[in-house]
C-alpha cells in the first residue's frame, strides 16, 4: 500500500502544474482564516465578521466544511489530469508492462484520492480548531468536540467527488474533456431535478427530493447543508419577517450511505473499464 | 470481428535470441500485447515461467518495450527510472549502471521530453533492464531511428545477449533478425509460418548462377541432371536451384567434360529475405 502511494507521489510531485495546484489548494483552505480579518467601519458601527458567531463551536465545523468544500475543484483538476495523462502519455501501458497489475493501478489512484481527502480533512479540522479557540464564545471541551459529524461528512464528500473525477478521467481519457463532462453532468442533474420537481412529482410531496437525493453530485451536496440560514443574525431577521427556516442541519446516515455507495461504484467502474479495454 | 492472431503457439527457451518476423500488421505487437497483459485475448491461454506465477508478478522478472518509448515527459531520466524501480520492486542502485550501458549517464538529469527519439529508445532499454530480467522483449526497437541510432541499439542488444539474457525481438526488418537472432518465428496475418533456428531455415542447398556461350546445351544438361530442380534463364544468366548438395568444383568439371565452357560460375545461398518471401508467398497461394 505504501509502495502504491509512493508510485503515485513520484508521478504527482515531479509534475510542476500538479504541485502548484496542490499547493494553492492547501493555501486556500488555510485562507479561510483570513475571513476573521474582515472588518467594516461605517462611522460608529464597527462590524467584524468573526464577531457574528461564525467561529463559535460547534457551528464553525459546519460553516468551514461547507465553504472549504468548494475549493475541491482545484484538486479535481489534479485528479482528472493524473488519470488522463496516463492515457495521453501512454504511461499506463508501460506501467502495466513493468509489472503493475490493473488492480494495483486503480488502487494506487484511489489511495491517492483518499490521501488527498484525508489531508484536506485534517487541515480543515486543525484550521477550524485554531480559529474556534481564538474567536469562539464557547470554549468547553464538550462543546468544542460536538457536531464533529461535519468533519466526517467532509471527508466522505471529498472522497466521493474525487472518485467521480477519477472515473471521468478513465472514461474520457482527456483531462479537458473530462472536466467538461463534469460540468455538463452538473447541468444534467439540475435539469433533471427541475423536470422531476415541476413535471413528474410536483413540489409538494417530497418525492422529487427523495429521487434527486440519489444523484451523484446532489447526494454529495446534500451531505453538508448550507449553514447561512443557521446563523443567529439571519435567524432573527427571518423571524421578524415571519419566515420559518426550520430545516434540519444534521448529517444523516442515509446521506452518508448513498455517497459511500457512489464512491464504490465509481472506483469499481474505473477498474472494470480498465480491465475491459485494450491499451 | 477481425482476428489479429490465430492459433499461434510457441515456446521460448532460456539463453536464445528469438526473432518474431512478419510484415506490418501480421500480429507481432498483438501477440506481445497479449502476453504483456495490455491486450485482452478472446480465446486461448499463455503462461510465464512454467505457469507458476501470475502475469503481473512474472512481468517483474521481464523487461519489455513496446513500439514507442512511454515515459513521463516532465520527469528526468533518473526520476522515470526510479519510478520503474518502485513498480518492479527492485532497488535503485542499478540506475546509473544501466544508464551507462545505454550511454545516457551524462544526460540523466535531463527531462524526458528533451530527448531525441534514439535517446528515448535507449532509455526504454535501460528501463527494461533495471530488474536484470530473465527475458527482454523488444518490439521494433529500431523503428524510426537514423542509421547511427539503429547501430547503437543493435550494439546494446548484442551486449545484453552476450550476458546470457534471453531476448525476444519483434521486427519486420529481416537483416536485423538475421544479424541478431539465433531463432526465428515467422508470422503472416496472425498465423505461424515457421518456427525454428535461423540456420535451419536457411538450410537449403543453395543455387548456381551460370553464364556461357553454349546456352542451349547447358539448359538441356541441367534439365537432365537430377541434382537440379528449378532452372531459370534471364537474359543469358541461368539460375539453377539445387535439390541435393553439389559443390562448384564438381559442377565445373562435369560441364567441361560435356564440352560446356562457363564464363561465369557463382554458388549462392538464399538470404533470409528470399526465404521469407518464398515462405510468405507459398502460404498465400
Amino acid at each position: 500500500m505504501v509502495r502504491l502511494l509512493q508510485i503515485e507521489f513520484i508521478k504527482l510531485w515531479n509534475n510542476r502544474s500538479s504541485r502548484i495546484l496542490i499547493f494553492t489548494y492547501f493555501l486556500l483552505i488555510t485562507s479561510i482564516a483570513l475571513v476573521s480579518m474582515i472588518k467594516f467601519d461605517f462611522g460608529d458601527i464597527h462590524f467584524q465578521l468573526a464577531g457574528q458567531g461564525i467561529f463559535n463551536f460547534p457551528y464553525i465545523w459546519h460553516f468551514n466544511t461547507y465553504f472549504v468544500a468548494w475549493f475541491k475543484l482545484f484538486l479535481a483538476i489534479v485528479i482528472v489530469s493524473m488519470m488522463a495523462n496516463e492515457y495521453s502519455n501512454k504511461t499506463i501501458k508501460q506501467n502495466l508492462i513493468d509489472g503493475l497489475s490493473k488492480k494495483e493501478f486503480v488502487l494506487s489512484k484511489f489511495l491517492t484520492v483518499i490521501a488527498f481527502a484525508l489531508i484536506s480533512t485534517i487541515f480543515i479540522f486543525v484550521v477550524s480548531l485554531i480559529l474556534g479557540l481564538l474567536y469562539s464564545d464557547f470554549n468547553e471541551v464538550s462543546i468544542i468536540f460536538s457536531d464533529l459529524e461535519f468533519i466526517l461528512a467532509f471527508f466522505l464528500k471529498l472522497t466521493a467527488f474525487f472518485s467521480f473525477c477519477l472515473f471521468l478521467g478513465v472514461l474520457v481519457k482527456r483531462s479537458a474533456f473530462a472536466l467538461g463532462f463534469l460540468f455538463i453532468w452538473q447541468i444534467v442533474e439540475i435539469i433533471a431535478t427541475v423536470v422531476l420537481e415541476q413535471k413528474v412529482f410536483g413540489t409538494k410531496n417530497g418525492m422529487a427530493d427523495l429521487v434527486t437525493g440519489f444523484f451523484p453530485l446532489r447526494s454529495m451536496y446534500n451531505l453538508i447543508d448550507e449553514p447561512i440560514t443557521r446563523l443567529n443574525v439571519i435567524k432573527s431577521a427571518a423571524k421578524q419577517l415571519g419566515a420559518d427556516l426550520g430545516s434540519n442541519y444534521h448529517v444523516h446516515w442515509y446521506e452518508m450511505l448513498i455517497v459511500i455507495g457512489w464512491t464504490i461504484i465509481f472506483i469499481y467502474l474505473s477498474y472494470a473499464l480498465l480491465k475491459k479495454r485494450d491499451l | 470481428m477481425l482476428t489479429a492472431v490465430k492459433n499461434l503457439s510457441f515456446t521460448i527457451e532460456k539463453g536464445n535470441v528469438y526473432g518474431i518476423l512478419g510484415p506490418n500488421g501480421s500480429g507481432k505487437s498483438t501477440t506481445l500485447g497479449i502476453v504483456l497483459n495490455v491486450v485482452n485475448r478472446t480465446q486461448g491461454d499463455f503462461s510465464w515461467f512454467d505457469g507458476h506465477t501470475s502475469t503481473h508478478e512474472a512481468l517483474k522478472k521481464v523487461g519489455a518495450i513496446i513500439e514507442r518509448p512511454n515515459f513521463y515527459p516532465y520527469m528526468t531520466a533518473e526520476q522515470n527510472l526510479k519510478l520503474v524501480c518502485k513498480i518492479k520492486q527492485v532497488s535503485q542502485e542499478n540506475i546509473d549502471n544501466k544508464l551507462e550501458l545505454v550511454g545516457l549517464l551524462d544526460r540523466k538529469k535531463s527531462k524526458f521530453k528533451t530527448y531525441s527519439l534514439g535517446m528515448k529508445q535507449r532509455l526504454a532499454i535501460a528501463s527494461a533492464l533495471l530488474n536484470d530480467p530473465e527475458i527482454l522483449i523488444l518490439d521494433e526497437p529500431t523503428n524510426g531511428l537514423d542509421p547511427q541510432g539503429i547501430h547503437q541499439i543493435r550494439e546494446i542488444i548484442k551486449t545484453v545477449a552476450s550476458q546470457g539474457t534471453t531476448i525476444l525481438l519483434a521486427s519486420h526488418l529481416l537483416d536485423e533478425v538475421e544479424k541478431v537472432c539465433s531463432h526465428v518465428i515467422i508470422l503472416r496475418k496472425g498465423e505461424k509460418l515457421y518456427a525454428g533456428s535461423v540456420d535451419g531455415m536457411l538450410a537449403s542447398h543453395g543455387f548456381f548462377e551460370l553464364r556461357t556461350t553454349h546456352t542451349e546445351e547447358l539448359l538441356s544438361f541441367l534439365k537432365n541432371n537430377s541434382s537440379f530442380g528449378e532452372v531459370k534463364n534471364e537474359n543469358g544468366l541461368i539460375t539453377a536451384f539445387l535439390t541435393e548438395a553439389l559443390d562448384a568444383d564438381t559442377l565445373n568439371k562435369m560441364l567441361f567434360e560435356n564440352g560446356i565452357v562457363l564464363s561465369q560460375l557463382v554458388k549462392r545461398k538464399e538470404s533470409l529475405e528470399e526465404q521469407f518471401l518464398i515462405l510468405t508467398k507459398n502460404q498465400s497461394n
